[in-house]
């Protein structure tokens, strides 16, 4: 896990204070790997999922195509997840200070971030989503290993289809429930978290406000030398 | 029959209602299958081949007549041969011709989720339209009777048509036309029922066949394909006819309820995330010189 670092580069220094990078170039590409293939499986998966969806299926070449790159998409997906959760495996454990943030996460929702106790480099939401969409990740790869191939599963293992089939279809729904909200809080309500997973990068204040113990601890390791 | 009695009924994966449907009075058709008169002579094998155009297939021992051990994407019918042994010791060989049951409640057709895939038309016959075909595969799972097959080179899943397009043309599928013994019929559904009722009853009441009866399951609605038994208590022994077929109950909860329980769920997502934007906007960050109170 590489170490996020202040950036003391003028390009990268603003007004208000250093910029830091909040997350390094790999975490970027393993992120938009994982977003891009997600929306790729999002988009088809609701084609096969009702027919008043189905249209969706021609934006990517039609259903036939749909259903080939599917399944492929889906283990990109899955190998991009896992190498996140090598990433990111530590910094996501949850903490006595997530704890008591989510106790007042009804300030988070309001805006009233003053309000709120001080948390590391993710909150304890970013962490739930993490957690949701490894394990969601999980049950989606094996019923999708059976839903790929049916016909190998002889008829007296038929019972595995099934269960496949209800699997698959609760854990996507259960990580696009989840991803409604990250894309939403994402873009549209944390301002600067969607330029920081593209650029790397988020200004002091920002920090302060969002992740004040991370930003502590970052900003000391840079004071003390290094 | 003419092409009338291709009228679709129901299409799958459609939005919306079937174009037509239920406005003329159409007979439903039906094939008579009596396992009681058929000698095994495979001549249906080779007509279904014949008339479909697909390759004699090689076949594969399984130390019985039994030409391969299942059908396949193109050899949509066989005879599955059982060794049986009746309960006063002595043995039966049973033959019953396998292939699509043309099911009343199809469950091919309620989990296939490409638009016209498969259709019901209204005179029964469930027919795999190959060029709509995604090749998903969920078919094989709804299948009561593990029917559908597919083709790994097209990528396309296939099955018997009931001869579909013989039918519309006026004719009996190829395998009725094939049959030396006439234990093969094909005919409108209540035609066929009355001979079948008619022939298990000669059977218990003149050849001691107590048990024999008719293969019509109510679990999907009845089907297009009906057997006369020697024993319709037991029709597992007939190379694993399943004694009460039903759409699985996990196909019938997915394609059901589960349906709308997600769509809601997704769109009180979308929803719910605008209704907060508008409520509470975006977090902007401001410097903390210019804000009166400094966080705790």
């Amino acid at each position: 896990m590489s170490v996020p670092q202040v950036i003391t580069d003028a390009r990268t220094t603003d007004e208000s204070g250093n910029r830091i990078l909040r997350y390094t170039l790999a975490e970027r590409v393993n992120h938009w790997i994982a977003g891009l293939s997600y929306i790729y499986c999002l988009i088809t998966g609701l084609a096969f999922w009702s027919p008043y969806m189905f249209w969706l299926a021609d934006l990517v070449g039609g259903g036939a195509t749909a259903r080939f790159w599917h399944p492929w998409m889906g283990l990109i997906f899955a190998a991009s997840t896992f190498w996140m959760y090598r990433l990111w495996r530590k910094d996501m454990s949850i903490t006595d200070a997530d704890r008591a943030w989510w106790k007042a996460v009804k300030h988070y929702i309001r805006n009233e971030d003053e309000d709120l106790p001080p948390i590391g480099r993710f909150n304890y939401g970013q962490k739930l989503f993490f957690w949701v969409m490894l394990y969601g990740t999980v049950l989606l790869l094996l019923s999708g290993l059976v839903l790929w191939f049916p016909q190998p599963i002889s008829w007296n293992f038929r019972w595995l289809r099934y269960l496949a089939v209800a699997l698959h279809v609760a854990a996507a729904l259960l990580t696009i429930g989840a991803f409604i909200i990250h894309v939403y809080m994402g873009t549209a309500m944390v301002r600067g978290g969607f330029t920081s997973i593209i650029r790397g990068e988020v200004s002091a204040d920002w920090a302060k406000l969002h992740h004040r113990l991370w930003y502590e601890q970052v900003t000391k390791r840079r004071f003390e030398g290094k | 029959m003419s092409q009338g009695t291709l009228e679709v009924k129901r299409i799958s994966g459609h939005p919306g209602p079937v174009p037509g449907a239920g406005v003329k009075r159409e007979e439903q058709v039906c094939k008579l299958i009596d396992t009681t008169t058929c000698i095994g002579c495979k001549a249906c094998e080779v007509a279904c081949l014949e008339w479909n155009g697909y390759q004699f297939k090689e076949t594969v021992f399984n130390n019985s007549y039994q030409t391969m051990p299942e059908t396949d994407w193109n050899y949509w019918n066989l005879i599955k041969f059982n060794e049986h042994e009746r309960e006063d010791g002595s043995l039966m060989l049973l033959m019953r011709k396998d292939q699509c049951m043309h099911c009343a409640e199809p469950g091919c057709l309620v989990a296939c989720p490409a638009d016209g895939a498969i259709v019901q038309y209204a005179n029964g016959i469930v027919d795999f339209q190959q060029d709509h075909c995604i090749g998903c595969g969920y078919c094989m799972t709804g299948c009561p009777f593990n029917i559908p097959r597919f083709n790994p080179s097209t990528r396309k899943v296939f099955k018997c048509t009931l001869c579909s397009d013989r039918v519309s043309e006026g004719l009996e599928p190829a395998c009725i036309k094939a049959c030396p013994t006439g234990c093969l019929h094909f005919g409108t559904k209540e035609d066929m029922k009355g001979l079948a009722e008619a022939r298990a009853q000669q059977l218990r009441e003149q050849s001691g066949f107590e048990k024999a009866g008719v293969y019509d399951p109510a679990g999907v609605g009845g089907t297009g394909v009906i057997y006369v038994l020697h024993d319709t208590t037991n029709p597992e022994a007939y190379g694993g006819l399943p004694k009460d077929p039903h759409v699985p109950w996990v196909v019938r909860l997915w394609k059901g309820p589960a349906k709308w329980v997600g769509n809601l769920a997704m769109f009180f997502g979308v929803v719910g995330v605008t209704l907060h934007y508008l409520r509470y906007g975006p977090k902007q960050v401001v410097s903390w010189k210019d804000k009166k109170r400094e966080p705790q």
